[in-house]
């Protein structure tokens, strides 16, 4: 799974639980950077605008407020963006990046300014030298302004909402008249292999026919070596229905 | 065992999305403080997610519902544990009036010694012109300044001169402001380097700072020296030293010299002194650069010298008052009671 091959920060809780953060590569913030970059030079082209219409009237006063507002709107932008926005520019919403405490606490305006000064020392000497190699070499990811600030930037992958439609409870299913079965079957089969099953299930219209079927396959072998199986509850019964009627038996309870 | 996660999720599902929407209510409005029906109320949810958390995690652990739970706590986690004194509203007022110059004198170790370092690097500038007028291309990597002082200062004093800066008063005024609080926050930046390198900024700039000011003495135009430098130096020079100041307490944090406190809690505890101290430069360096644009390009005899000098010294004393007493608790504070 992708998920396992992306770097995790895991906090725990006083409360005795953990939860954890995906790390942001690199690369997924080099391009929230040219994101962001691109969305302040639109904006302020935008505003160039009414400033050119300024010139027209007071030339050097347009000009200052040209220089000025530039340099305020760049600076600025990052750190009003992430404080306003829960640590996230237009770059890293459009990415699903955030910036957070690397302890997992309130994000705040200390942090997010003092991550923004320092992009003076990341930048150097020319287009994130210095904050690029330093987030490569860090255990967390962590450019210069990270460090000093302690935040961290996480991608937030949009999440579906779990789909139980696809347990098709409602269905007959042939172990359920077996209960020992069933029982030796919640025994034997760890959240691991459930999970494997669920997963294959909720993504069965993916896969190419050939594979599918050799998934189903794998799956009911493994699962009907785990306890004999009567035969009067596979027999007729293709691979992938036996997967169902096992994921059913193992997530749900009917009474 | 493995749960029945339908029936669990459809039982919890209302908490969830109760606490969902709390969170959301707050992220939208970062200062708003809640009621105590409201506090407790969030506080509750917490806990029960965290606990549903848990028995997900132990028993059918289905990636999608655990990720949503995981999101959830993470949040709550982060308001309820968060830190409680930056939800407050900014209050600007009360941060120029007391947090910006108590924070300068609680950090005044390192003030002094980024001023230390620049006089060390003005009397190196200064003997060098002395000893060596030929250095001057080296020490001053500035065209405008390489000239001879006294011709500089005849043909600014020329009644013509006055009218130079007609029209790009606020364009210049703009120029400089953005150019000194980058070079600030640059000094601040290269405090990363343990201090080396806002060491080495702060003596360049006392170099030149130096070079510049016996150039001038050295050729008679002392007077003019100061009517141009004081009114915008005399807060330039200390808004820069201020961003050095910034650069060298991260240098401490960094360096941490008791060893007992790890490096993210030094950190996490001059955070908000390095960016006071940044913010206060900043500042500093908007009225400097209006100053320097609009009053320092002019001279005698549009502006006598003795006013532009006296006008240095109100703004320098103006601001050894702020730094060194605004913000003082008056005599008795904090007996009341005892």
């Amino acid at each position: 799974m992708s998920a396992d091959r992306t770097q995790m920060l895991r906090i725990a809780t006083p409360e005795g639980v953990a939860f954890s953060f995906r790390l942001a590569s690199p690369l997924l913030r080099l391009g929230a950077l040219i994101v962001d970059f691109a969305a302040v030079l639109a904006a302020w082209s935008m505003v160039g605008v009414v400033i050119r219409l300024l010139g027209l009237v007071a030339e050097d006063l347009a000009q200052a407020v040209n220089i000025i507002g530039f340099f305020v709107f760049s600076q600025g932008y990052r750190i009003i963006g992430e404080w306003r926005w829960r640590g996230q520019t237009v770059g890293k919403r459009l990415l699903h990046l955030r910036v957070v405490d690397e302890q997992g606490l309130q994000l705040t305006f200390t942090q997010v300014v003092l991550r923004n000064l320092l992009r003076f020392v990341d930048f150097l000497p020319l287009a994130y030298g210095v904050g690029g190699i330093a987030a490569l070499v860090s255990r967390r990811g962590q450019r210069l302004g990270d460090l000093a600030a302690g935040t961290i930037v996480i991608w937030e992958p949009v999440a579906p909402q779990p789909d139980f439609t696809t347990l098709r409870g409602d269905k007959y299913n042939s172990l359920r008249a077996h209960p020992p079965v069933v029982a030796r079957l919640r025994q034997a089969a760890g959240p691991a292999e459930a999970r494997a099953a669920w997963q294959a299930l909720a993504r069965r219209d993916e896969l190419e026919e050939a594979a599918r079927v050799a998934l189903f396959a794998t799956l009911a072998d493994h699962f009907k070596s785990l306890t004999p199986i009567p035969t009067d509850a596979t027999e007729g019964v293709a691979d992938e229905q036996f997967v169902r009627n096992v994921v059913d038996v193992l997530f749900l309870t009917r009474g | 065992m493995i749960v029945n996660l339908e029936k669990f999720i459809a039982r919890e599902r209302p908490g969830w999305e109760r606490l969902d929407r709390i969170l959301r209510r707050l992220a939208a409005d970062p200062a708003r403080t809640l009621a105590l029906d409201e506090v407790r109320e969030l506080e509750r949810l917490y806990q029960r997610a965290s606990a549903d958390l848990a028995r997900l995690a132990t028993f059918a652990a289905e990636p999608e519902a655990r990720h949503y739970l995981e999101n959830l706590v993470g949040r709550g986690y982060a308001e309820i544990h968060g830190a409680q004194a930056e939800r407050r509203r900014l209050r600007p007022w009360e941060w120029l009036a007391r947090t910006l110059p108590q924070t300068f004198r609680r950090r005044a170790a390192a003030w002094r010694l980024a001023v230390a370092l620049l006089l060390a690097g003005a009397a190196f500038g200064g003997m060098a012109v002395a000893l060596d007028p030929a250095a001057k291309p080296v020490l001053m990597p500035f065209s405008h300044l390489l000239g001879d002082p006294a011709q500089r200062v005849a043909e600014e004093e020329r009644p013509t001169a006055a009218g130079r800066m007609d029209g790009r008063k606020a364009t210049f005024a703009g120029q400089l402001m953005t150019h000194n609080i980058q070079v600030a926050f640059m000094a601040l930046a290269l405090g990363f380097t343990w201090g080396v390198g806002t060491l080495i900024f702060m003596f360049y700039n006392g170099v030149i700072l130096g070079a510049v000011a016996v150039d001038y003495i050295m050729a008679g135009q002392t007077q003019f020296l100061l009517g141009w430098l004081l009114p915008h130096g005399v807060i330039e020079i200390p808004a820069i030293l201020v961003g050095a100041q910034a650069g060298l307490v991260l240098a401490g944090a960094l360096l941490g010299r008791d060893g007992r406190e790890p490096l993210a809690g030094r950190m996490r505890a001059a955070a908000p002194d390095i960016v006071t101290l940044a913010l206060g430069a900043a500042l500093m360096l908007v009225w400097a650069g209006t100053i320097e644009s609009f009053f320092s390009q002019y001279h005698a005899p549009v502006i006598p010298y003795a006013a532009k000098i006296a006008f240095g010294a109100a703004e320098g004393t103006a601001l050894t008052w702020y730094f060194i007493l605004c913000g003082r608790k008056p005599r008795g504070a904090g007996k009341a009671g005892t």
